[in-house]
């Protein structure tokens, strides 16, 4: 009784250290109850700082595996332990609130978490400013392009400063150009934050450019065949993947991705 | 990968393949008076042109329909008989500009006006907590959605006399009829649009804590909004509708328009029953106007109506 009530701010483990367990998936299945078993025996760790991204083939249960490190649906066995105080979750689609302006979509998080008035616009402008779109806060969604939007729907988790962010495949519906920046954009923001980061993709390539460690995942039921550590630093520059070290790697996880999936 | 077919493309593609008469005719007749059947290219070419055209035709029309209105006047019609279906100019004449009858046009007018809207507001109201109320939980859902269907396929008319019986034949009873008659739209129209939600953005609600109320007033209500309208709208038009058979039925009390059709129909006063008639649809005219208006403004900013407009 005599320590003081934490605030928020003294609240959250000191600001989060690299290296802090920010989930844990142990033998983790999921069973719907039409007795499609999508995911059995899932083992996986994310640390503040590292950025796991998870390949599989279609239909292996990614986005099941987000939707129960989120909370969203239960496991039906195994644990799944999260110790972050704030999870960002970035959806295929932006969903983006079609009636609000982009400022007021991004203020979204803020508001329903019961952040003051002044303290959601400020968290909201420096969001828009990380992602780049000042300038387009007034517009709504549908002036928006494809880009643009998944920015304003980056920009909307970045408001609450999550420990742990979820990607399920963002950047699927966007051009190569567009998907190439919006990653080393994502890239700069990880590293500038060091939140821990759990990234579903199509791309074998844009998994490797992006991660620390990268799952291969087999068909159904889904489960991780494979972990290949990346050894690139946190610097990557589109240079990177033109490098033999870039193709090898992205090699081996297109081959596990191929073994997993017959 | 799948390929989405714009609702657009959908329509484009449907109205070519079902008009082989029209493609036909295209052969001969102008490619821009034949209008949508044709080639695209021919419609690119000719737009400037078949924009004056599209405003021309339904003018055209008009002065074909008084043509025949004329004749039959004129020619049809023995001299005797002409009160059927009196000259347009002396509907003008005799009524229009007639101070005796527009002081009994224009008061009942004004009551009929004051039913309509306020058979209108009393409906929104209901409409909107009832379904709301179903929205929010299934045993409300379950037990009150059969009454709104009920109230949809029950015919208004046949409640009338009792509503009469109840509550007398003036305001009050005209309203009743009213509300009846505009209330299933707004109810039916609210709940689909709450239940439309995309789920995503529940699911984005979801992670986030929000409450009930939140998530009403953030996301259900605002996303149900161009639903909402489309349903004003076709209550307001019943709404008129409403408060002219509520008094057509009473034709008791101070005249409204109903009861004013009714007098001039039994007293065989032609000019006058044609101009009634003639304010009683521009009323619901207006009426709808307003609402297609206010829809405009409340969601046209971020939603596409011409997207369900077709
Ligand atoms: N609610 C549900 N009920 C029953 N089966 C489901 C349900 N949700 C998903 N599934 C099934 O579980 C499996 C995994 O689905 P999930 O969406 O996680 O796949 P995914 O790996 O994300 O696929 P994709 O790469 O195509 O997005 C699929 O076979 C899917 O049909
Ligand atoms: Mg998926």
């Amino acid at each position: 009784m005599s320590a003081p009530a934490p605030t928020l701010s003294s609240a959250r483990p000191a600001a989060g250290q690299p290296g802090d367990l920010v989930l844990r998936f142990r033998d983790v299945a999921k069973a719907f109850p039409d007795g499609t078993v999508a995911l059995e025996g899932v083992d996986l760790d994310v640390r503040r700082g590292d950025f796991v991204t998870v390949v599989g083939p279609s239909g292996c249960g990614k986005s099941t595996l987000l939707r129960i490190a989120s909370g969203l649906s239960p496991a039906t066995a195994g644990t799944s332990q999260v110790d972050a105080e704030r999870i960002g979750y970035v959806f295929q689609d932006a969903t983006l609130l079609p009636w609000r302006s982009v400022q007021k979509n991004v203020e979204l998080l803020a508001e329903l978490h019961g952040m003051s008035r002044t303290a959601t616009r400020q968290a909201a402008l420096d969001a828009i400013d990380l992602v780049g779109l000042r300038g387009h806060e007034k517009k709504l969604p549908r002036a928006l392009s494809g880009g643009m939007r998944m920015r304003a729907s980056l920009a909307r988790s970045l408001t609450l400063d999550p420990d742990l962010f979820l990607f399920d495949e963002p950047f699927g519906a966007l051009d190569e150009i567009t998907r190439e920046r919006l990653n080393d954009e994502l890239i700069r923001l990880f590293a500038a934050k060091g939140f821990g980061a759990l990234f579903i993709t199509h791309s074998v390539s844009e998994a490797v450019y992006m991660s620390t460690k990268v799952l291969v995942m087999s068909g159904r039921p889904g489960h991780v065949v494979e972990s290949f550590d990346v050894p690139f630093g946190a610097e990557r520059t589109p240079e990177l993947r033109f490098t033999p070290e870039f193709a090898a790697l992205a090699g081996e996880v297109s081959h596990a991705l191929r073994e997993g999936h017959s | 990968m799948t390929t989405t077919v714009h609702p657009a493309e959908e329509t484009q593609v449907a109205s070519t393949v079902d008009t082989p008469t029209t493609a036909a005719t295209a052969a001969t007749a102008d490619p821009v008076l034949t209008g949508a059947g044709t080639a695209p290219l021919v419609e690119r070419r000719g737009r400037g042109r078949k924009r004056v055209t599209d405003s021309l035709l339904p003018i055209a029309v008009f002065l074909g329909l008084v043509a025949v209105w004329y004749a039959i006047t004129y020619l049809v019609l023995d001299p005797d008989r002409r009160f059927l279906m009196p000259a347009p100019h002396t509907i003008v004449t005799d009524a229009l500009l007639d101070g005796p009858t527009m002081d009994k046009i224009l008061p009942a007018l004004g009551r009929s006006i004051v039913v309509t809207f306020t058979g209108l507001a009393i409906a929104i109201v209901i409409g909107m907590v009832w379904a709301i109320a179903m929205s929010q939980s299934r045993p409300i859902e379950r037990s009150l959605f059969p009454y709104a269907v009920a109230l949809q396929c029950i015919p208004i008319l046949a409640l009338v006399p009792l509503i009469g019986f109840w509550f007398g034949y003036d305001f009050p009873s005209r309203v009743i009829v009213c509300v009846m008659i505009a209330l299933f739209p707004i109810v039916s129209n609210t709940l689909f649009g709450i239940q439309s939600v995309d789920r995503g953005m529940h699911e984005l609600f979801t992670l986030h804590n929000a409450g009930r109320t939140t998530r009403l007033l953030k996301l259900e209500l605002p996303a149900a909004m161009p639903a909402i309208f489309a349903g004003f709208r076709i209550s307001a038009g019943l709404s008129v509708v409403g408060a002219i058979v509520g008094d057509l039925f009473f034709k008791q009390g101070d005249p409204g328009l109903g009861i004013l059709l009714d007098n001039f129909r039994a007293r065989l006063q032609g000019q006058e029953l044609f101009l009634t008639i003639i304010i009683t649809a521009a009323l619901g005219f207006a009426v709808f106007g307003l609402f297609g208006w206010l829809a405009k403004v409340a969601v046209g900013r971020w939603y596409d109506q011409s997207r369900d407009a077709g």
